[in-house]
């Protein structure tokens, strides 16, 4: 019984992966893409929710409604005036750009925040637990993975039938058609990484509340990010859920042997799916 | 009632004059064809009236409006619709969705407004049974048809068409003019560039001859392609 146990806690753990992860497949699936600094952002969004909190005395939930839109026009800004310009053939102005990014936000943090890590009060919820016969599931687990869920549904509809969702996989199709088309690459993209901001926030919401964060943690959660994107397939979001899945197992896993083997066990897993499945478990296209 | 009209139009690049002093109207109905050899600058005639080109001189003429400086995306939306002669759908998307993305842009309308148009489209150019298959697994010829499609489903009022039949087995072929035919008694407005000269006269009313960016004769495709300049310029015969 502890076994299945262990096993749901790491599939909820897997929520929180496939959160972080779910932004970074987005915008590389649609403009080819590696944020360096997604991370960071996440870490970003979770300060911004912390401000609100302690400045507007709300709830983080509706802390994060009200973060929300801020970082929503922060993503289309963002791309709109800096990565765009460094979209293009060659992928190493994204690569050097964004990792730019990142060092500005986490130096930024330091400067406004001190490194005194921090974390985003729940109260009561935090330890709150639901019973499943012997099985005691976190509340706020379950409410990670079922956003989770929720983002990847969203995400997916939004794709498959609204216009902007066609616009985003014409242009990730071929952009040079798209603008004959009359479709504008430059706003699509920024619009992509608008809505990619949408889910760091709730990823920052997640990543606030569970654990505690400091302004240098951001590309230690970054790594999860991509090894769940990688196991997943560059670009599907249902692969970037069981690769998040994929990794939370192993980290329950090995940590259930063994406390020290909880990182170890997940950087273990991804390194077995890369040497048997190279290209993902759901690689796109085929 | 003129569709298009171009006046003395003129476009180089470097030394070299693409474009010379061309004039020609085109009427509301007709079928235009143009023909010429590789490099008299047909395709440069076409992007300079699509506005992907500016002319250095003269001036164009859309639905009575001057458009010589408009750019080419308000020029789509005002009825310039055109096909590439190497067809590029997007090919992950369906059939249905490579319509309404080209006619939601095309048109500066929401999806629920152009579902209509686009399935109507999709019926006139045979594609109705290929609506939900990816456009990368088309045939060629499915190809063709989808580019003229996505062409049509941005509701122009003037159809270009660039060597939409190249490529195309005689049957295929025959089946294709079948469908242009089908547009243009519809009444679409149709300007065609074609190598394959049995497809475009049996579908034009006029043929427009260039050579070295200038237009040697203008006319029916039968006098036209009796003309001596033609045989001597365009189809090298020495007469």
């Amino acid at each position: 019984m502890i076994w299945v146990d262990t096993i749901i806690q790491g599939v909820l753990l897997g929520g929180l992966y496939a959160l972080f992860a779910a932004g970074l497949s987005l915008v590389f699936g649609i403009m080819r893409l590696v944020n360096l600094a997604h991370g960071d952002l996440i870490v970003f969004g979770a300060y911004l929710i912390l401000v609100v909190v302690s400045v507007l005395g709300l709830n983080p939930f509706l802390a994060a409604i009200v973060a929300a839109p801020v970082m929503f026009v922060l993503g289309w800004v963002l791309q709109k005036i800096v990565l765009n310009r460094t979209l293009g053939e060659d992928i190493l102005p994204p690569l050097l750009v964004t990792f730019g990014l990142s060092i500005v936000i986490q130096n930024g943090l330091l400067e406004g925040f001190s490194a005194d890590s921090q974390r985003i009060s729940l109260g009561a919820l935090e330890t709150a637990s639901v019973s499943l016969g012997q099985i005691s599931l976190g509340v706020m687990p379950l409410l990670t993975f079922a956003s989770a869920v929720a983002v990847i549904v969203g995400l997916n509809q939004l794709f498959y039938r609204t216009a902007i969702g066609r616009a985003f996989r014409a242009t990730s199709d071929d952009p040079t058609t798209a603008s004959l088309m009359g479709i504008r690459p430059d706003r699509v993209f920024a619009s992509a990484t608008a809505i990619a901001m949408l889910v760091v926030t709730i990823a920052a919401l997640y990543l606030g509340t569970r654990a505690n964060f400091d302004p240098n943690i951001g590309p230690a959660r970054l790594i999860y990010a991509f090894e769940a994107v990688i196991i997943g397939g560059l670009g599907s979001l249902w692969g970037t859920l069981a690769g998040g899945i994929i990794i939370g197992v192993a980290q329950t896993l090995g940590a259930a042997v063994n406390p020290e083997w909880q990182i170890l066990a997940g950087h273990v897993a991804f390194l077995i799916v890369l040497l048997v499945r190279p290209r993902g478990l759901f690689p796109r296209g085929g | 009632m003129t569709v298009l009209s171009l006046k003395n139009v003129s476009k180089s690049f470097g030394s070299l004059k693409v474009t010379d002093d061309v004039s020609f109207d085109v009427p509301r109905g007709e079928a235009l064809g143009i023909i010429g050899p590789n490099g008299a600058g047909k395709s440069t005639l076409f992007n300079l009236v699509t506005g992907n080109l500016t002319p250095d001189a003269g001036r164009i003429e859309f639905d009575g409006r001057d458009v010589t400086r408009m750019p080419a995306m308000r020029r789509c939306l005002d009825g310039v619709g055109r096909s590439f002669q190497i067809p590029q759908p997007f090919e992950k998307l369906t059939v249905f969705e490579n319509l309404l993305v080209a006619a939601t842009h095309g048109r500066a309308a929401s999806e629920a407004e152009v579902l209509e148009p686009c399935t109507e489209v999709l019926e006139r150019t045979g594609l109705l049974p290929k609506s939900n298959t990816a456009a990368g697994a088309l045939s060629l010829l499915e190809r063709k048809r989808l580019e003229l499609a996505r062409a049509m489903a941005t509701g122009p009022k003037l159809l270009l068409l660039d060597e939409i039949a190249g490529g195309l087995t005689d049957a295929e072929c025959q089946s294709l003019i079948q469908t242009i035919r089908d547009l243009h008694s519809g009444g679409v407005t149709i300007i065609w560039i074609e190598h394959v000269l049995h497809a475009l006269t049996s579908v034009v009313e006029r043929l427009l001859v260039l050579d070295f960016g200038r237009v040697i004769g203008i006319g029916e495709p039968g006098s036209i392609m009796e003309s001596r300049e033609v045989k001597e310029i365009y189809l090298g015969i020495d007469v």
